[in-house]
């Protein structure tokens, strides 16, 4: 879609919006005040794109990530809450070094070094500054103070007289960036109200941070560290010209992306294995396809098309590569790259449940699992906790996948059903889940099992559907997908979960996005202008130990 | 420096053996490791050096058939269980641990998780995300880790990095190197030193890599910023940032060593670079998998490049799988029938049989390695385990465990112990103060026990 039309589309939806907003039935943005400040480590994404946004793209960053931790569903939540351990500071510095080195090489140094030192052999100060100031401010996303400078340009100087080479020098102030606390770890900072010493406003930069992570999942460009300098990130008027801006860029789709594969667990990719026999078809090319073909389908409808997002789950679009055309079994003609593909209705797949992605991702390396669909649609899509099985369940109970008197999986299931300890949970996951069952452990389609015809009838809260096609109907038009879209992307954008006081601010992200047409865009615009998203809370621990440190120099003082 | 000596250090052990150093108290006959302590039962390596204690896990998930696991006798010279026949070439290496438990104490069993944070961080944790640190290879390498170029060094044959029992906190996990490519890379990759390079005859002098200097001052200069950034955070926070700090030491530390020379060690060997594996859950890869990493760690010990090594042969709810199966052991667990006539299941317990060759081979090639004048193994306490005992009912009473290595003649193995129910923080604290740590009693709330297993000490 052509950015004018975008920009056009994007204006009306402000124009309705603020149409609607005249009307009495729409609530007021409400106040609130968003939970603690936290602090995100850089995901393994986050980290490569900023060396993309700083230097540039071919740049090799050679190392193993942290692994990063889902908490409460998301990765993002979880980056708030991981630390570095030995073996990942390790790591760090390791790719840290590289990087600076092939920054600074003979090859390259004219690419990312702003000046020419006098001496190659000697120290040069005014070239290493312009150096740091050029890549420290978007590398640690704030300006450069003098407490960065001095010391690096002094450890710089004697780097060169040790070795007699300028551009040593300059690697060490380039690594010692790539192994700073605040370029690894995004740190927040508010002031305080000046009535109220516990409410706190996010400061500018950090505005700029969480605006560019969430929309664009990188750190902040130029232009918006500028506006943040200008204290333009504040009110309410200029942060919202940001947010558009921003909403309006290619590098929306970056941002978007991030999310989904965050909520859709797709990390998991990255370790998925089956078996080879059972799946001969199983491949990595099948891995990364599945995962870009699924994102792709996100992007095109909720940002290039602006749609409705609960029609993800009834879309025909799609679009394939020969990989996913074998498991699919539909004709590819484009030997290489990506072609669109539109179900027609006697195909068997309709909207994103379908995918292979899910399919592949839910089920076990010999078999697919109604089980594993059941709890991922429940706890992913729709927000929904399913309890863990009690550890003092009799599985002799359970009817075994290789007995031939139970030839599909519902049938094998069945017990599930019919036990009163089973049926407290399963009755939340089974019958949805058995409405995938016609897609194998890899999301290929077959009709029967053990020579048994599958059947994918089930229901959905009360809503029953006949097939698989009816199921991503009725999880469509469920009432908790939209909610729970919502509940995802805020936890996203803060980091943590939602505090007692932002309730009232979420039941109205849920209603203004209901009247948006269910538009993503018109959502993140609206959780970034809101109270929550732009204030914080002293944490009471914070107090405590701010107390006892008062506490702590006063006995000092008087000792 | 004891390096610079012209006795070939086999030669030097020799002569002690035969007792003709002057002033060495020695008589012969002695078993090595009774000639070799010193006072504080260290075996002496031939520079007079004491020879480094190692402290290991090794875990493998889904448990067992605790009918045909756990040995009925109790003591040395017990049958060995079908189950446990794998570890036949090794037995007199190995102490095996029968009927200790992980005490609910009225917290929740959390399938596949509550038996091994029990295990290693001493008690049920209450949830998820609580008590689920420091693990006691952390306690452990607190107090040893900083004498070698790695902290410890973690192992997942699974091919999964996030396949690790090692962890400070929930959120501070040590990830898993996941191919013996990688692993080989990280230690004997660069900034390896061979320690016995520069004993050798005609060998320049050490210099420092110039590099490392500068390695050092990057890592100073973020090291001074830190009131800065400390001044910004919460406390929550501030708890993180001093963990990244921590991690900043270590590798301050790993570069410190570098900057002198290491003394010999006459056991190391840099091993040939791994070939790339294919790594799977496909049991019979991830034997491979892990055979290999067990021969890079094994050097990388000798090479005193780590004393605490944590290795994951399967995961907690294990899914390995055999190859052309629907089942993973751990869907089999559950859901394969029992053999009426066997009285167990038979699909499952295969891959019990293969955990234990594995554990063996572990057992075997830490022993292949001689040091001092006895086996790598002799100078290590490696403790195996696993998070259930029967993994149907994920049960965490009667978890197997194993012990196998002296710790440098602390330990003596070859016995069962059955625990009458005991906690398993028994072992954690007997491996403990095996390891030299000052500890009088160790574990949570009713896991809390101040009793040592006296039968498994030397």
């Amino acid at each position: 879609m052509p950015s004018s039309m975008r920009q056009a589309l994007s204006g009306l939806g402000i124009v309705l919006t603020l149409a609607a907003g005249g009307g009495c039935s729409s609530p007021e943005r409400p106040e609130a005040q968003g939970g603690e400040l936290v602090m995100r480590r850089l995901t393994e994404a986050q980290y490569r794109q900023a060396i993309l946004d700083v230097f540039a793209d071919d740049l090799e960053i050679a190392g193993r990530f942290e692994p990063d931790n889902r908490r409460e569903g998301l990765l993002s939540v979880g980056s708030a809450w991981v630390t570095v351990t030995p073996s990942g500071f390790e790591q760090y510095e390791a790719m840290g070094r590289s990087i600076a080195g092939q920054v600074v090489s003979e090859a390259n140094r004219s690419r990312f070094v702003p000046c020419v030192p006098g001496d190659v052999s000697l120290p040069d100060s005014n070239c290493a500054e312009a150096m740091l100031r050029s890549v420290g401010p978007r590398l640690l996303r704030r300006p450069l103070e003098d407490a960065d400078i001095r010391p690096r340009l002094a450890a710089a100087a004697a780097a060169t007289q040790r070795t007699g080479d300028f551009y040593a020098g300059l690697e060490l102030i380039v690594t010692s960036l790539l192994v700073a606390p605040d370029f690894l770890f995004r740190l927040e900072a508010a002031v305080s109200d000046p009535m109220d010493s516990d409410r706190l406003t996010l400061d500018d930069l950090t505005m700029a941070s969480r605006l560019s992570y969430l929309l664009w999942n990188a750190g902040p460009d130029r232009e918006l560290l500028d506006a943040a300098i200008r204290g333009d990130l504040t009110s309410e008027e200029t942060l919202a010209r940001q947010v558009d801006r921003m909403i309006d860029s290619p590098r929306l789709e970056q941002g978007v992306r991030a999310f989904f594969d965050d909520v859709f667990r797709f990390d998991a990719f990255s370790v998925l294995s089956k078996d080879p026999i059972r799946y001969p078809k199983f491949s990595n090319a099948l891995v990364q396809d599945a995962r870009e073909q699924t994102l792709q389908v996100v992007v095109d409808h909720l940002v290039d098309d602006r749609g409705d997002y609960r029609d993800l789950f009834t879309t025909p679009h799609s679009v394939m590569t020969r990989t996913l055309g074998a498991v699919y079994a539909v004709p590819v003609s484009a030997e290489k790259g990506w072609q669109d593909y539109e179900f027609s209705a006697a195909d068997a797949r309709v909207g994103l449940l379908s995918h292979a992605s899910f399919n592949l991702l839910n089920a076990h390396p010999g078999r697919s699992s109604a089980t594993l669909r059941g709890v991922f649609m429940r706890e992913a899509l729709l927000c929904q906790t399913v309890p863990p099985a009690p550890a003092d369940v009799d599985f002799g109970l359970f009817n075994q996948d290789d007995n031939p008197a139970y030839r599909t999986a519902r049938e094998r299931l069945a017990v599930h059903a019919s036990d009163a300890t089973c049926r407290n949970c399963h009755r939340l996951t089974d019958p949805i889940g058995l409405g995938l069952e016609v897609f194998d452990g890899i999301g290929g389609y077959r009709t029967t099992e053990n020579g048994a015809p599958i059947d994918t009838s089930g229901e959905l809260d009360g809503d029953a559907f006949v097939d698989h096609r009816a199921l991503g109907r009725v999880f469509r038009n469920s009432p908790l997908v939209g909610p729970c879209l919502v509940e995802n992307l805020y936890r996203y954008a803060v980091g943590r979960e939602p505090v007692y006081s932002e309730r009232r601010l979420l039941r109205h992200l849920e209603e203004s996005f209901t009247e948006s047409g269910f538009r993503l865009d018109a959502l993140l615009r609206n959780i970034a202008l809101s109270e929550g998203f732009r204030t914080a809370t002293r944490s009471e621990k914070a107090a405590l130990d701010e107390g006892r440190q008062a506490a702590r120099a006063e006995k000092e003082g008087a000792a | 420096m004891s390096s610079t000596s012209n006795l070939n250090r086999r030669q030097l052990l020799r002569a002690a053996l035969r007792g003709s150093l002057g002033g060495a108290a020695v008589s012969v006959g002695l078993p090595y490791l009774e000639i070799f302590l010193t006072g504080n039962g260290d075996a002496v390596a031939a520079t007079g050096a004491p020879l480094p204690r190692r402290f290991g896990t090794w875990f493998w998930g889904c448990g067992m058939n605790p009918k045909r696991w756990n040995p009925t006798e109790e003591g040395r010279g017990f049958e060995l269980p079908p189950e446990l026949a794998p570890i036949a070439g090794v037995r007199d290496q190995v102490s095996v641990l029968s009927g200790f438990n992980v005490v609910l104490d009225g917290e929740t069993n959390l399938v596949h998780r509550t038996g091994v944070i029990g295990t290693l961080c001493g008690g049920a944790p209450p949830s998820k995300t609580e008590n689920q640190g420091p693990t006691l290879d952390i306690l452990i390498s607190d107090a040893i880790g900083d004498a070698t170029r790695f902290r410890s060094l973690e192992m997942a044959a699974t091919g999964v990095p996030s396949d690790t029992y090692s962890r400070r906190s929930e959120d501070a996990k040590n990830p898993s190197e996941t191919t013996p490519l990688a692993l080989y890379l990280r230690v004997f990759g660069p900034g390896f030193m061979d320690p016995n390079a520069l004993g050798a005859e005609g060998a320049p002098a050490f210099v420092p890599d110039p590099k490392t200097v500068l390695r050092k001052s990057v890592l100073s200069l973020v090291a001074e910023d830190r009131k800065r950034i400390e001044s910004l955070l919460g406390a929550r926070d501030r708890a993180r940032l001093d963990e990244y700090f921590t991690s900043l030491r270590q590798l301050e530390h790993q570069l410190e060593l570098q900057l002198s020379a290491p003394p010999p060690l006459e056991a190391c060997e840099r091993p040939p670079e791994p070939d790339a594996l294919a790594v799977s859950r496909d049991v019979a890869h991830v034997k491979a998998n892990h055979a290999a990493m067990a021969e890079v760690l094994a050097l990388a010990l000798a090479c005193d490049q780590t004393r605490v090594f944590n290795m994951v042969f399967s995961e907690g709810a294990s899914q390995l799988h055999m190859p052309g199966s629907s089942d993973t052991h751990h869907t089999l667990t559950h859901e394969e029938a029992r053999d009426e006539g066997l009285g167990y299941q038979v699909e499952a317990t295969k891959f019990v049989q293969h955990s234990m060759e594995a554990w063996a081979e572990f057992v075997q090639t830490l022993a292949s390695v001689p040091e001092g004048e006895g086996t790598l193994l002799d100078h290590c306490a490696v403790l195996a385990h696993s998070e259930t005992s029967d993994a149907n009912s994920h049960s965490v009473t009667g978890l197997p465990m194993m012990v196998a290595g002296r710790a440098g003649g602390r330990l003596a193995p070859g016995t069962h112990v059955f625990g009458a129910g005991d906690p398993t923080t028994r072992l954690g604290l007997t491996l403990q103060q095996a390891m030299g740590l000052p500890v009088a009693k160790w574990g949570l709330t009713a896991n809390e026990t101040d009793r040592p297993i006296s039968e498994l000490l030397a």
